[in-house]
C-alpha cells in the first residue's frame, strides 16, 4: 500500500471515529450518572467520571424503580413487560405476514389482487390515523388495560407481507411443481420448503420487529392504566416528574441503561445469523 | 412401466388455442421425444401428462386408467425440469428422498432406494451436499436421482439438458440413453435440440403451432417427412425447399427441371413446393441444377456451399459435399440430385405429396 493511499485510509477512520464518538457520548453521559446521586447531577455540575452509586443506583432501580422524591415501579418488572410484549409482536406480526403471503403468493383464489391491495394499501394509513378507532374497537372486546389488548392490535403488517410476497416470488415454479409431483401439499410444502428458506428474511425482520415493538409508546400509553402493564418506556417517561418535583436523574439514567440492553443484546445475537445467512445463501 | 395414451388432448388459454388436439399412444417403456420451436406447446402437453395444468378437453392414460382428475402425486410420474427444481436447503440425500418421505415409506426402504438411484447415477461421494456446491451436470444428475428413487410408471423430461453447456450435454445425452436401456422406463423427453431428439428417440412427436405435424421414428421422419415445417426443421444443414410447378415426368423449379421418383398423383400444373436435402446434391457436370455460388463454408469434412439456382435471381439453395471444394464466390457448378431424394409438397396445406 502506497503512503498516500495509507494516509487516506487514516482520514477515513478518523472521520469514522469522530463519527462513533459523537453518537457514542450521550450513551456514556447515561452510563456516567447512573453512578451518581441525583443532588449532584441536580446542580449540574456531574462529572465526567464514574462515581461512586453504580452498584446502589442499579439495585434500587431494579428493585423499586423509586428514587428519594418519585414513586415508580420496578424496572424488573417492566423490563418483563416489554420483553414479554416485543417478543408477542415480533412473533406475531412474522406469524401473520408469512401466512398471508403464503396465501396471496400461492394461492388462486377470487378476489386474489383485492386482498393484496387491501393489505397494501394498510401500509399508508400511519398508526396515528387509526389510533382512535383501534382505540375504540380493543375497548368494546374489553380488551382495555390488559396484556392482549396492549399487543394484538399491533400484530397486523402490510410491511412484512409484502417483504414476505416479494421473497416469495422469487422462488421458481418449478419448486413448487416439483413438490406437487412428490406429493407434498400446501401445508407440508409451507413447512418442508417455505420456511426453512425463509430463514434469513425472519432473522432480519425479527430484529427490526423486535425493537419496533420495544419502542412503542404511543398505543401502551393509551390502552393501559394498570402498573403492572407498564412498559419501560413509560416507565422511564413517568418517572420525570413534572412542575416542581425533583427528578432522580440518576435512577432514570439506570434505568435508561438497563432498557436498551435486550434491543442491543438482540442486534448483536442476530447479527451473526445475518451474516450466515449471507455467506452460505441458500437461494 | 407403463402405457400412456394422449386422446385428442386440446388446451386454451383464455381465448387462445396452444394445443390443437394431439393424439398420440405411447409404448410400455418407449421414449418418445416431443420436438418443436419454442412457443409450439410442447412443455405444455408434458405438463399435462404430468398433471400440472388440466387439458381443455381429451383424455390422458396412464396405465389403461385415465387421469385427467388425479393429482399429479397420484399419477405416478416423475418429472425432470430444465432448472432442476432441487430443494436449495436439502442436502443431495433429502432431495432424493423427500418423495418417498411424504409418502410415508419407512426409512430403511427410503435409504436402500436412495443408495439405489445414487449407484446408478454416482452420486454416492456427493449424497451430504448441498446442490449449491454441486456443477450443473451433477444438479441434473440428482434431479433424475429424484426421479429414479420413486420408481415411477412415466418419466417427464422438460428440457432437461438446455441450461448445461454443449459438451456436457452431449456426456450427459448418452447417459440418459443408457439410464433408459438400464430402467426401460416409459419416458416422454420435451426438446427443442435436433440433434437430442434424433439421438435419443424411439420416436419423435414434431409439434408445431399446438399440433402434432409428424409422429414417427427419428430416421423415418428425417426419410419422409410430412410437412413444409417438418423438413425444413429435421436436419441441419436445412433441407432446401424451393417453389416448383408439377410437369409431365418431373418438376420445374425457374427453368430448372428435376426428375422425380414417385409420379404424383396430383394433375400438372399444380403448385408445390420441391425439397431436396442439402446432402443430396452432388458434383456432376451432366447435372440438372446449375449454382450460382454465393457463400462458402469450409468446415474441413463438408463444404458448405450457398447459391443461387439456375441464374441471379434463382432461389437460394445450400449444398453440402463431401471433402474440401475448391469453389470461390461468384463462380458456377452443376450438380445433380436423384429424383428419390426429392420430396415434394402441396404448397397451399404443406403436405406431403407422395
Amino acid at each position: 500500500m502506497g503512503a498516500e493511499a495509507a494516509r487516506r485510509n487514516w482520514v477515513a477512520h478518523a472521520v469514522l471515529l469522530l463519527g462513533v464518538a459523537i453518537f457514542a457520548f450521550p450513551i456514556y453521559v447515561a452510563l456516567v450518572g447512573s453512578t451518581w446521586d441525583a443532588a449532584t447531577i441536580g446542580r449540574g455540575s456531574m462529572p465526567l467520571v464514574p462515581g461512586p452509586l453504580g452498584v446502589e443506583n442499579y439495585v434500587q432501580a431494579w428493585t423499586s424503580g423509586s428514587g428519594e422524591r418519585v414513586v415508580g415501579a420496578p424496572v424488573g418488572g417492566m423490563l418483563w413487560n416489554s420483553m414479554l410484549m416485543a417478543l408477542v409482536i415480533a412473533f406475531g406480526k412474522i406469524g401473520i405476514s408469512i401466512i398471508s403471503a403464503y396465501a396471496v403468493v400461492f394461492f388462486n383464489f377470487p378476489g386474489r389482487m383485492f386482498f393484496f391491495w387491501m393489505i397494501f394499501v394498510t401500509l399508508m394509513l400511519p398508526v396515528e390515523v387509526r389510533i382512535i378507532p383501534t382505540y375504540q374497537v380493543v375497548v368494546d372486546m374489553g380488551l382495555f388495560d390488559s396484556f392482549w389488548g396492549l399487543t394484538v392490535p399491533l400484530i397486523a403488517s402490510a410491511t412484512a407481507t409484502l417483504l414476505f410476497r416479494q421473497f416469495f416470488l422469487t422462488i421458481p415454479d418449478e419448486l413448487v411443481e416439483a413438490a406437487k409431483i412428490d406429493g407434498a401439499g400446501p401445508i407440508r410444502f409451507f413447512f418442508d420448503v417455505i420456511l426453512p428458506l425463509s430463514r434469513t428474511n425472519i432473522a432480519a425482520l425479527f430484529v427490526i420487529l423486535f425493537i419496533y415493538g420495544w419502542n412503542q409508546y404511543l398505543w401502551p400509553l393509551l390502552i393501559t392504566k394498570s402498573k403492572e402493564l407498564e412498559t419501560i418506556v413509560i416507565g422511564i417517561t413517568k418517572m420525570i416528574g413534572t412542575g416542581d418535583s425533583q427528578t432522580d436523574w440518576n435512577i432514570i439514567m439506570a434505568t435508561t441503561i438497563m432498557a436498551m440492553l435486550p434491543p442491543v443484546l438482540v442486534v448483536l445475537f442476530m447479527q451473526r445469523w445475518f451474516v450466515k445467512g449471507l455467506v452460505d445463501s441458500e437461494k | 412401466m407403463a402405457q400412456v395414451e394422449l386422446r385428442a388432448i386440446k388446451k386454451s388459454f383464455g381465448d387462445v388455442a396452444v394445443i390443437h388436439g394431439v393424439d398420440c399412444p405411447i409404448a410400455d417403456g418407449e421414449f418418445v421425444v416431443i420436438l418443436g420451436p419454442s412457443g409450439c406447446g410442447k412443455s405444455t402437453l408434458l405438463r399435462i401428462v404430468a398433471g400440472l395444468e388440466t387439458q381443455s378437453s381429451g383424455d390422458v392414460v396412464i396405465g389403461g386408467k385415465v387421469v385427467n382428475t388425479v393429482e399429479p402425486k397420484d399419477r405416478n410420474i416423475a418429472m425432470v425440469f430444465q432448472n432442476y427444481a432441487l430443494y436449495p436447503h436439502m442436502s443431495v440425500r433429502e432431495n432424493m428422498a423427500y418423495g418417498l418421505k411424504v409418502r410415508g415409506l419407512p426409512k430403511p426402504e427410503i435409504e436402500a432406494a436412495v443408495a439405489r438411484a445414487a449407484k446408478i447415477l454416482e452420486l454416492e461421494k456427493l449424497l451430504d451436499r448441498r446442490p449449491r456446491q454441486l456443477s450443473g451436470g451433477q444438479r441434473q444428475r440428482v434431479a433424475m436421482g429424484r426421479a429414479i428413487v420413486r420408481n415411477p410408471e412415466v418419466f417427464l423430461f422438460d428440457e432437461p439438458l438446455s441450461n448445461l453447456d454443449a459438451k456436457l450435454r452431449v456426456q450427459m445425452r448418452i447417459e440418459l440413453k443408457q439410464l433408459h436401456s438400464q430402467l426401460k422406463t416409459t419416458s416422454i423427453y420435451v426438446t427443442h435440440d435436433q440433434v437430442e431428439a434424433m439421438t435419443l428417440a424411439d420416436r419423435l412427436i414434431v409439434m408445431n403451432g399446438g399440433r402434432a405435424e409428424h409422429i414417427g421414428a427419428p430416421l423415418d421422419v428425417y426419410a419422409r417427412p410430412a410437412t413444409t415445417f417438418v423438413a425444413g426443421f429435421i436436419g441441419a444443414p436445412a433441407m432446401n425447399l424451393v417453389p416448383g410447378t408439377l410437369v409431365a415426368g418431373g418438376v420445374a423449379i425457374d427453368g430448372t427441371k428435376l426428375g422425380v421418383a414417385h409420379p404424383a398423383k396430383t394433375v400438372t400444373g399444380a403448385d408445390v413446393t420441391v425439397g431436396f436435402r442439402p446432402e443430396t446434391l452432388h458434383l456432376d457436370p451432366a447435372g440438372p441444377v446449375a449454382l450460382l455460388v454465393t457463400l462458402v463454408g469450409a468446415l474441413g469434412a463438408d463444404t458448405l456451399v450457398h447459391g443461387r439456382m439456375g441464374g441471379p435471381q434463382g432461389p437460394t439453395i445450400t449444398a453440402r459435399l463431401p471433402g474440401v471444394v475448391k469453389v470461390r464466390e461468384g463462380e458456377r457448378m452443376v450438380l445433380r440430385v436423384a429424383p428419390e431424394d426429392i420430396h415434394l409438397f402441396d404448397r397451399a396445406t404443406g403436405r406431403r405429396i407422395d
